[in-house]
């Protein structure tokens, strides 16, 4: 780890002052940063610990019926918050199937925003990554790539996104409130991920030195609470990033589809929401000839970017799953393992 | 740059002056205060090992910053025994068998102390193997560690009902 400069703000004013000197880098928890550290991947001059700025780590509801969490609220404290739960009941089940007991108890709702990828090659000092050192090469394209993205990659970099929270937070239109020296900007949630295009340096919109101190969720999003789901693939049923995920909701009257809310994790640089599925979804029948339909229209763009053709039909398959989940309805109860594929609703032994 | 610390350890409060900001939790227990029953596995959060409560939340010390905790109250294995009775989940842990080589053993108990007092889990193995997956046990002892906690979830939650009775 390098040497830096540590420096303990008590305002908002002040931490974004000293967030502006150039390899600032903003701790909250540092359950990723420090990892990144140890290995010699970020290398920041100087760390502006924000754990003591006041206000940033409460749950509210806002008049306009929207929730407005702020940035250091633990995401294991959100998760088990009986009404954060009830009432967003996928985004609970994503919180609670990413990470560990350990890490979700430190690691903070603006931090797993902002977390990194973990693509081998990032990771790796001694391989090319572009992502890490701009203009160096991928050595993911053509590598050990079965897991790597098959929506909105580029040749400079074909890394995912592995954030389980903001897969639902991108389907249920959440938007992320930022503080800079200019003061404070908002900024939808799919839009606070960048594609890595010819800059995958850049993971995210934010500009040097701005911090996210809130995510709101619209009132919007209480409608799926009855039928919402976040379903995962892993290559261990815990503790392990998403081979492929999905956040469904749905609005369901009669049996037809009146509103659908659907996002992929796991396959792209950044939490990917499927609009056209969703439109394909809504006016029709609850079942698997719509929830079928939706898949093929969610991945028509998908191609593999190297050894992970497998990821499209997965996540195909995956969709239909999720979608039968949310229409079948939200368990009173998050499954014992959260957003495993295998947990049944009467909750039979997978483990 | 301050560099001075107060931290609450096992209820005795300790004034640390850091020699430098990069210091963990972890090697400031091992390598400072000589609290070594806290394990260095992996170093990057991946194995447990290190797990210790702070401010009653069990978390991976070796990716928490000493100077970030400034003020905090710290439970370390050292200090979850009652002098000679040992507290109810290590003494589930010997009962059970849960444990082979034992390297893993603090972080183990640790957590299970922080999975009986978040109280998601209950008695329910499935649960409790789900809550447990942050610490590895290269052993395999998996089968005992999880009819400990049960054992100790069971002599626990009975004691707290007790209390609020």
């Amino acid at each position: 780890m390098n040497r830096f400069d540590y420096v303990r703000p008590t305002t908002l004013a002040e931490a974004v002052t000293a967030a502006a000197a150039p390899g600032a880098a903003y701790l909250a928890s540092g359950t990723n940063l420090l990892d990144l550290m140890k290995g010699n991947i970020a290398r920041p001059s100087r760390l502006v610990d924000i754990t003591r700025l006041p206000d940033l780590d409460g749950i509210e509801t806002l008049s306009d019926g929207s929730l407005r969490i702020g940035a250091l609220v633990g995401n294991a404290d959100l998760a088990h918050d009986a009404e954060f739960a009830k009432t967003y009941p996928a985004i609970a089940e994503a919180l609670l199937s990413g990470a560990s007991a350990q890490l979700r108890n430190a690691a903070t709702v603006g931090g797993n925003l902002l977390q990194r990828t973990r693509c081998g090659y990032f990771y790796d000092t001694a391989s090319r990554c572009n992502k890490r050192t701009p203009g160096s090469g991928c050595d993911a394209l053509g590598g050990d790539n079965r897991l790597h993205a098959i929506l909105g990659w580029s040749e400079s970099c074909i890394a995912t996104h592995p954030s389980d929270f903001c897969v639902p937070l991108a389907a249920f239109d959440a938007v992320v409130e930022i503080e800079g020296k200019n003061g404070r900007r908002e900024v939808a949630l799919e839009a606070l991920h960048r594609l890595p295009g010819d800059a995958p340096e850049h993971d995210s919109v934010l500009a040097p030195g701005e911090l996210i101190v809130a995510v709101r969720l619209p009132a919007s999003a209480r409608a799926f609470a009855r039928h919402s789901r976040y379903l995962k693939v892993r290559e261990r049923n815990s503790y392990a990033f998403a081979i492929v995920s999905i956040a469904a909701g749905l609005v369901v009257e009669n049996g037809t589809i009146k509103e659908a809310r659907l996002a992929l994790g796991g396959v792209a640089p950044k939490p990917w929401r499927a609009r056209a599925a969703e439109a394909q979804l809504v006016g029709s029948a609850a079942g698997p000839g719509a929830f079928g339909r939706a898949a093929q229209v969610a991945l028509s763009e998908a191609k593999p970017s190297g050894d992970n053709a497998f990821k499209i039909e997965l996540a195909q398959r995956l969709i239909v799953r999720a979608l039968a989940a949310a229409a079948a309805g939200t368990p009173d109860r998050i499954p014992a393992l959260p957003a495993s594929p295998f947990s049944t609703p009467a909750g039979a032994l997978h483990v | 740059m301050n560099l001075s610390i107060g931290l609450t350890i096992n209820g005795e409060r300790r004034d640390i002056v850091l020699e430098d900001p990069r210091v963990t939790l972890l090697d400031l227990l091992r390598e400072r205060l000589q609290l070594t029953g806290t394990k260095k596995g992996c170093d990057r959060g991946q194995c447990g090992a290190c797990t210790i409560l702070v401010d009653g939340k069990r978390i991976n010390s070796c990716l928490a910053l000493a100077i970030s905790h400034d003020g905090a109250d710290i439970l370390t294995i050292e200090g979850v025994a009652q002098g000679e009775h040992l507290h109810p989940v290590q003494a589930a842990f010997i009962t059970h068998d849960a444990l082979q080589c034992g390297f893993c053993t603090p972080g183990q108990i640790m957590s299970a102390i922080g999975l009986i007092h978040e109280g998601q889990a209950g008695d329910d193995p499935e649960r409790i193997r789900e809550c447990m997956s942050g610490n590895l046990c290269r052993c395999g002892a998996y089968a005992g560690i999880t009819e400990a906690v049960q054992e100790a979830q069971k002599i626990l939650g009975n004691t707290r009902t007790e209390r609020a009775a």
